[in-house]
This record gives C-alpha cells, sequence and structure tokens, in this order.
C-alpha cells in the first residue's frame, strides 16, 4: 500500500519530469535561429556583429517558453504546493 | 526556494543533505508580526553593493584628480573604456537623440546583474538566482517603460491598448506578461546553471571535484551569465525605445 505523501511526491516526479519536454521547442527554435545567423554571415561577413546580437536576442526570447516548463519542474520537485492540500 | 522565503521543512527532506542549492535563512526576525528571513541572498547582495561601491568611489578619486592635459593612466582609461562602451550601446539601440539619457541605467543595469550572476563563481549564491531581486529589476524597467510611454505617447499610450478591439484582452495581457517573462528569463537562466552546479558539487566524489566543475562554472557562470545580462539590457533598451516613436 502506498501512502499518501510518496504517491503525491512520485505524480510530482513525473510531472516534473513531463514539463521538461518544453525543452524540445526552445532547442529547435535556437537551432534554427543560429543556422540563420550563420547563412547571413556568410552571405555578408561585414554585418557581423549586428547579425550577432540580433540572433542572441532572438533565442533569449525563444528560450522563455523553456524556461516556463524549467520553472514548473522546479517548482514540483522542490516546493511543492501539492503536499500541502493533503 | 522561488521566493526569498526560506525550503519548508517538507521540501529539505527530499534533497540530500551534500546537495545545496536553495536559499538558506541565516537570521530570523519579526516585523510588523511576520516572520522574516535574512537569506544568502542578502549576503550576496551586500557583498556585490560593496564591490560595486568601492569601484565607484576609487573610479571617482581617479576622474577627479584627473589632468586633462595629460595622457591618461591605465585605470582611467579603462573607466573611460567602459563608459564609451555603455554610451556607443545605448546610440546604437535607442537612437542618437534619446540614446545618452539611459546609458546611466543601463550602465548601472549591466554592471549589477553581471557581477551578480558570475559571484556564483567566487562561492557566493547567485543573488538573481532569487526571484525576488530579478522581478525587483523587471518591475524598475516596466515603470520605466510606462513612464516613457505616457511621456512620448501622451494618450495614445492608452488607446493603443484598444487598437484593434478584439485584440484588447491580448494586448493587456502582452503588457503585463512583459516584466513577467524579463524576470523568468533572467532567473531560470541563472538558476538551471545554479541547480546543475549543486548537483554535480553533491553527487561527485571528493577527488574529482578539482577538475570537473571548472568548465562547469566557465559555461554556466561566466558565458551564460554574460550573455543573460547582455539579453536583459538589450530587451530592457528595445522595450523603452519602442515608446519613442510619435503615435
Amino acid at each position: 500500500m502506498i501512502s499518501n505523501e510518496a504517491f503525491v511526491l512520485g505524480c510530482s516526479a513525473i510531472g516534473a519530469g513531463l514539463a521538461m519536454i518544453a525543452g524540445i521547442g526552445p532547442g529547435i527554435g535556437q537551432g534554427i535561429a543560429a543556422g540563420h545567423g550563420a547563412a547571413a554571415v556568410g552571405r555578408n561577413p561585414g554585418a557581423r556583429g549586428n547579425i550577432m546580437s540580433t540572433m542572441l536576442l532572438g533565442q533569449a526570447v525563444a528560450e522563455t517558453t523553456g524556461l516556463y516548463g524549467f520553472a514548473v519542474a522546479i517548482i514540483l520537485l522542490f516546493a511543492n504546493p501539492l503536499i500541502g492540500k493533503l | 526556494m522561488l521566493s526569498s522565503g526560506v525550503l519548508d521543512p517538507q521540501a529539505t527532506s527530499v534533497v540530500n543533505d551534500e546537495i545545496t542549492f536553495g536559499v538558506d535563512g541565516l537570521i530570523r526576525y519579526e516585523l510588523f508580526g511576520h516572520e522574516l528571513w535574512i537569506t544568502t541572498t542578502h549576503i550576496s547582495l551586500l557583498i556585490v553593493m560593496v564591490v560595486i561601491i568601492a569601484f565607484a568611489v576609487v573610479a571617482n578619486r581617479f576622474i577627479k584628480k584627473a589632468d586633462p592635459y595629460k595622457v591618461p593612466g591605465k585605470f582611467l582609461n579603462a573607466i573611460e573604456y567602459l563608459v564609451e562602451t555603455f554610451d556607443n550601446l545605448t546610440k546604437a539601440n535607442m537612437g542618437e537623440k534619446h540614446g545618452l539619457k539611459f546609458s546611466n541605467y543601463i550602465g548601472t543595469l549591466f554592471i549589477f546583474i553581471l557581477l551578480a550572476n558570475i559571484s556564483g563563481l567566487f562561492g557566493l549564491r547567485s543573488p538573481t538566482a532569487d526571484y525576488g531581486v530579478t522581478l525587483a529589476l523587471a518591475l524598475v524597467t516596466f515603470v520605466l517603460i510606462h513612464y516613457n510611454g505616457f511621456k512620448y505617447q501622451k494618450s495614445a499610450h492608452i488607446t493603443n491598448l484598444f487598437k484593434p478591439i478584439l485584440l484588447t484582452p491580448i494586448n493587456i495581457i502582452g503588457e503585463i506578461a512583459t516584466p513577467i517573462s524579463m524576470s523568468l528569463r533572467l532567473f531560470g537562466n541563472v538558476l538551471s546553471g545554479t541547480v546543475m552546479l549543486g548537483l554535480v558539487y553533491g553527487l561527485l566524489p571528493k577527488a574529482i571535484l578539482l577538475l570537473v566543475p571548472a568548465p562547469l562554472h566557465g559555461y554556466f557562470d561566466v558565458f551564460s551569465g554574460a550573455i543573460q545580462t547582455y539579453v536583459f539590457c538589450m530587451l530592457t533598451m528595445v522595450f523603452i525605445s519602442n515608446t519613442f516613436e510619435e503615435a
């Protein structure tokens, strides 16, 4: 027989793992941005600085959704709000 | 863990004693009936502040004593280079007309966040891995965005929210989401580095610890910290300079 706490903790761990699936999207997005950045530098090497800063800004914005998933996972693992509901 | 509070005992029991990356409370005090803590975040913030203030005082001395007819020395040259970099950065991103006014704010923000991010390298817990710190920084930017919005666009700053009338709720949510996403971006990046390094320090045997964490510190603290500092400042500049256009 599983105790209530153990059940909630186990399900929270699974939920944290599922939340980190959100990391797929930013990975693809950042890769696309970096690829187009490399192509742009190849076409116009003189504009390297501007392309780099634009690319980094776009990648940082694309990263946001992944970080939302990360925040959810961290909350589930270390500051679990569900345990208090028992 | 996420707020400036302290890990509740329930949560600490999950984690091994060796692994430490949470915000630890050091001194407990009561204010107006609330239980509050002086945490590791406050200590790191104080140290970062002392370093910045000491640098500022020394730089001020040097600049006041400088003789404008002589070639500047090494330290003075470095300060001039720093100031010029921030001036050029703001001018390039916010336009020649308004850029210089924000050079102070962007420079302060840049130096503070950079030092806070790389303080993990010196054994402190990065203050920016505490949501209270990053949210405060993002709220300052939020206030600046809307102050400049009202200053340059007058009432159009409000009426722009209702421009396509069907999109009103999305526009309002978008305005509110700006500081939240900015603060979460900085917080998440620094916290992920802190968590990874905490796990490495807690799980690996002591003998390996001499070699392994060095490149990880280089990536998570220095590289990622510098990139996130740059991104935070860039986003601040972009959002503020969006309000300059006449409506």
